[in-house]
């Protein structure tokens, strides 16, 4: 445009020499990431370089605000007020359920302190309550509304699964009708599956591609140039295309299998068409009959242009200890004001000064009760009351460990030439790599197990290194791996709340398609419809086994933490568990004995199976051991700066060298339960992989709610839960299970 | 999680005869030998913790040397032997002795009090010889076994050797279970590392072929009891 305006990029990827120009002669504009800004605040130049900022801009604030890397951000957005006063903060997002939270995220917050008595200098109980610090709200009225429709199947939809295998001829039909599509599904398999489906049907050869977090670098971009060129007609593509794409001439987006949210679905919606006078086209596509509840009730939503995003968080104090330990970088700080430059960002607003100075003494000394570690501080405490990095190499070791995003380690995925060789025979390591999987997923894949991967049937031939080898499996081989198939994001509370009405209100079924308001009059006569706020639980035998499925419709990993813990309690009445699976809608836990006889003996059973004290000790005993909680606690270690990153391109170490997190969790847990990176991950447990904030509302909503009906066989709905068993992992098998049986093959052999 | 019977630690002893000796593989990773009243335990890494703090800064809570001398004194009150002995690797660093903290050190004496204690030397500690109580040695001969660190290559009946931290990894159904093992042939016996934050090397790595040539069995670690497990069902990392 010929302004005389400089604008210059600023990522991971930037070249030194251009980063030491930036701050020598900073450009107009830069256009960056919170990891990048992290770093920049953390420069010894920092304080000159910023003072003269005069607007931030944030872009689909949204959703950064519901992560660690918004919690991040907003540290350093206190700085940079800090830094430069008059600075205006501008936040743009289409898709908001309360814009009061992002307007609270833009402009320091002025809570009442709750510094101690120590410091009389601190502003706290002036004059009581202030005026609510929010920054001014502008909205865009108008535009013309989506024109959002359910892909109608004349073709009866199966009980459960996520492939959607009957509307492929039906996608492929509109990919022909429009010219670009993009075609959304929820996980990178699914997304492998729904392109190897459409390339079946491509009698055309049309144009279609695939795009995935998985995917090789490379291969993306060239996706991403194609696309951009005009070349494609569709893309088959996972949420790495949610945000901000607004490349291609894109007229219809697909969602293929349930919405998961009403926000998430208008933001993908968001993708077709930019222009405001005219509607974004958009299918949704269920895969099973449930989903085409969820996908009626998210139609419903988006009329009535309600959202979902979710609550505002409670900033993470592993995000915390990285900060304090980059504003140390910076310069020497005052612990009084840094605290109080904290909690004017509206996640920490609420953070007790004892939390802040607990986690100065995690950055300092690792923060043990035991205090073995002051000779080694990472940052000390000078004579004038500042904190100061104790060396060039700590400030190092900050910079390379900077950013949120923690990336569970992969492994590359090459081809290699087909060859049939022995277990254990050294494959040559020469071939194309296709992309990376998931280290947690190649450790479970033994030689000869086949599984889709960018496009393909592959056969695994072994790991090599940090590489899994694989061949080509032959042609029409089925893939053998039941790599999780699901969605990877639950169901969101809102529709939940709007899929349990619906199911509730006969009245509402006929807008429901045929063979759904059959399913539900089936369930109806053949046990019965739960109320919105009511829990059913079913009992029934079948195949020498004894079932008890629920329906909290709450989201599948709320799901997964109530399976575990119901697995727990069921094993102490007696009732011998033996393993359970769980949905987005429910879950279905299988045991030796009768439980239908136990309820109807034992007056309050079930009320008690879901008391709302399972959330004590039978959660605490699950925590030392699940998992998941080991994950999370590795995520906050790595944030917190406990175990460093594992950086691209490095090598391996040996697991002799290395230390695993796992040992940390069980040794930290027993000997120091309270510490900080204990606390980080319980916080992380309440909303992310466990759910537990979730599962506990459910608790509190179901008390004196349940209903429970003992029944002979199978009910309709539970079905739908019955029909997880086998297609996805099932849990409550424990690693001596395993090893039992792969002892007996030894037995087996000795003997045969 | 085990939902069958949690079974007790001692409940079921997993009995071995090596070299003709009789030896009994203890859940906690340790190797009881009953004719000669001795408990081995190799690898016991103590101040781990504290020598990555030194080193490279990284914080690592400091109770690994709790950790692992807590669950030595469950094994000793288990077989309550006149002999204890620790086969190298003992400390993670030379200097690990001086960073261990007065109740740790109190800990080491009271399990040392009235049996023989023996500290073999390892690689990390070769030059840790004195402070710690015990009486230090290269081999030790205990009938027809010869305790050492590290294994020798090739053919070595008797041998009871660890340094090599082996671990075991099983992988069914879409599950894998790795864990620390003992791998025998019958001839010679590797010990798991005891050590609270010690790592494990896969029993399918190279390393373990010149000590193995006809084979072996990996006895890993279950969460209630030790399993026997075969060479072609062990998965490589």
């Amino acid at each position: 445009m010929g302004l005389p305006v400089r604008i210059e990029t600023r990522t991971g990827d930037t070249p030194a020499h251009k980063r030491t120009r930036q701050i020598a002669r900073p450009p107009d504009i830069l256009l960056t990431t919170p990891e990048q800004l992290a770093l920049l605040i953390a420069h010894r130049e920092a304080a000159d370089l910023l003072a003269n900022l005069r607007c931030v801009i944030l872009d689909e604030l949204h959703a950064l605000v519901t992560s660690k890397r918004g919690d991040l951000l907003s540290l350093a957005l206190a700085r940079l007020h800090r830094l430069s006063p008059g600075l205006t903060a501008i936040g743009l997002s289409a898709t908001v359920r309360e814009p009061d939270e992002l307007r609270r995220y833009l402009v320091p917050q002025r809570p009442s302190l709750t510094l101690p008595e120590a410091f009389p200098s601190s502003p706290a109980g002036e004059g009581g309550r202030r005026a609510e610090a929010m920054a001014d709200l502008v909205v865009v009225k108008g535009g013309a509304r989506p024109d959002l429709r359910l892909l109608e199947s004349n073709r009866p939809l199966p009980l459960a699964g996520h492939t959607a295998h009957q509307s492929m001829p039906a996608i492929y039909e509109l990919i022909r009708q429009h010219r670009t599509v993009l075609v959304f599904v929820n996980t990178r398999l699914q997304a492998e599956y729904t392109f190897q489906e459409l390339w079946r049907l491509n009698d055309d050869v049309l144009p279609i591609a695939l795009h995935h977090g998985s995917l090789d670098a490379q291969q993306r971009r060239r996706v991403e140039a194609a696309m951009a060129a005009g070349q494609l007609r569709a893309i088959v593509c996972t949420a790495t295309l949610d945000l901000g794409i607004d490349w291609g001439d894109v007229d219809l987006v697909v969602n293929i299998g349930a919405p998961k949210g009403a926000s998430r679905i208008m933001q993908r919606i968001g993708r077709a068409n930019h222009r405001m006078d005219e509607p974004s086209k958009a299918y949704l596509v269920p895969a099973n009959r449930f989903e085409i509840l969820e996908c009626r009730a998210a139609l419903d939503a988006v009329e009535a242009a309600a959202q979902d995003t979710p609550d505002a968080r409670v900033g993470a104090l592993d995000v915390l200890a990285q900060h304090v330990l980059g504003m140390a970088c910076a310069d020497a700080f005052d612990p009084v004001h840094l605290y109080e430059e904290i909690v004017s960002a509206a996640p920490y607003a609420g953070l007790a000064w004892e939390d802040f100075e607990a986690v100065v003494d995690y950055v300092a000394t690792g923060g043990y009760a035991l205090r073995a570690y002051e000779r080694f501080a990472k940052i000390l405490r000078g004579p004038d009351g500042l904190w100061r990095v104790r060396d060039a190499r700590t400030a190092q070791q900050y910079r390379m460990n900077v950013g949120t995003i923690v990336e569970s380690a992969k492994v590359k995925v090459r081809l290699v030439r087909s060859v049939r060789a022995k277990p254990g025979t050294i494959l040559p390591k020469t071939g194309r790599v296709l992309g990376e999987v998931e280290e947690d997923f190649a450790e479970t894949l033994s030689a000869g197990d086949t599984f889709l991967f960018s496009g393909e049937v592959l056969r695994f031939e072994g790991l090599m290194e940090d590489e899994a080898m694989v061949t080509r499996a032959g042609p029409g081989t089925d893939p053998a791996i039941p790599s999780y198939a699901g969605s990877k994001f639950p169901l969101s509370t809102f529709l939940a709340a709007r899929v349990r009405a619906l199911i509730a209100d006969p009245f509402e079924w006929d807008r429901l398609p045929r063979q759904v308001a059959d399913y539900l009059v089936q369930q109806r006569s053949r046990s019965v419809l739960p109320g919105p706020r009511d829990l059913l639980v079913e009992t029934y035998p079948r195949a020498k086994r004894h079932y008890i499925t629920a329906f909290p419709f709450e989201g599948r990993l709320a799901h997964q933490t109530l399976g575990m813990l119901l697995t727990r309690r069921l094993e102490r009445a007696g009732l011998r568990p033996l393993g359970f699976a769980a949905n987005d809608y429910g879950l279905a836990i299988w045991t030796t004995r009768d439980i239908s006889e136990r309820i109807a003996h034992e007056r309050n059973f079930l009320a008690e199976l879901f008391a709302q004290d399972m959330l004590g000790d039978d959660l605490e005993a699950w925590l030392a051991e699940s998992a998941m909680m080991k994950r999370t606690f590795r995520q906050c270690a790595v944030i917190a700066g406990l175990i460093e990153r594992r950086h691209p391109g490095q090598k391996k170490t040996g697991r002799q060298v290395t230390i695993s997190t796992d040992l940390v969790y069980d040794v930290l847990r027993k000997h120091q339960p309270d510490h900080l990176l204990l606390r980080a991950a319980r916080q992380d447990a309440a909303t992310g992989l466990l759910d537990v904030r979730r599962l506990g509302m459910m608790l509190e909503r179901i008390q004196g709610r349940i209903i429970h009906r003992a029944l002979d066989r199978v009910s309709p709905l539970s079905v739908s839960v019955m029909l997880e068993i086998g297609r996805e992992k099932v849990y409550g098998e424990g690693a001596d299970e395993i090893l039992a049986e792969a002892e007996a093959q030894l037995l087996e052999e000795a003997l045969g | 999680m085990a939902l069958g019977q949690r079974l007790e630690k001692t409940s079921k002893p997993t009995g071995l005869t090596l070299a003709g000796e009789a030896a009994v593989l203890d859940l906690s990773g340790a190797l009881w030998l009953p004719a000669h009243r001795t408990l081995v335990v190799s690898d016991l890494h103590l101040e781990k913790g504290s020598a990555f703090a030194a080193r490279s800064g990284q914080f690592l809570p400091p109770y690994d040397t709790r950790e692992t001398l807590a669950n030595l004194h469950e094994a000793v009150l288990r077989h309550e032997p006149e002999r204890v002995v620790a086969l190298g690797d003992s400390f993670h660093d030379a200097r690990g002795p001086e960073r261990m903290e007065p109740g740790d050190r109190a800990m080491v004496a009271a399990l040392q009090a009235g049996r023989d204690w023996v500290w073999i030397a390892g690689n990390h500690d070769a030059a840790v010889q004195e402070g710690v109580g015990g009486r230090y040695a290269e081999t030790l001969t205990l009938g027809a076994l010869t305790l050492r660190h590290e294994p020798v290559p090739g053919p070595a009946p008797g041998e009871v050797a660890g340094h090599l931290h082996p671990c075991g990894k099983v992988a069914m159904r879409g599950r894998a279970v790795r864990r620390r093992c003992f791998v025998s042939d019958g001839a010679r016996l590797v010990m798991p590392a005891f050590g609270a934050f010690t790592g494990g090397l896969n029993v399918r790595d190279k390393a373990f072929e010149p000590l193995f040539a006809t084979g072996f069995t990996a006895h890993l670690l279950g969460d209630g009891r030790v399993f026997a497990i075969g060479r072609q069902m062990l998965a490589r990392d």
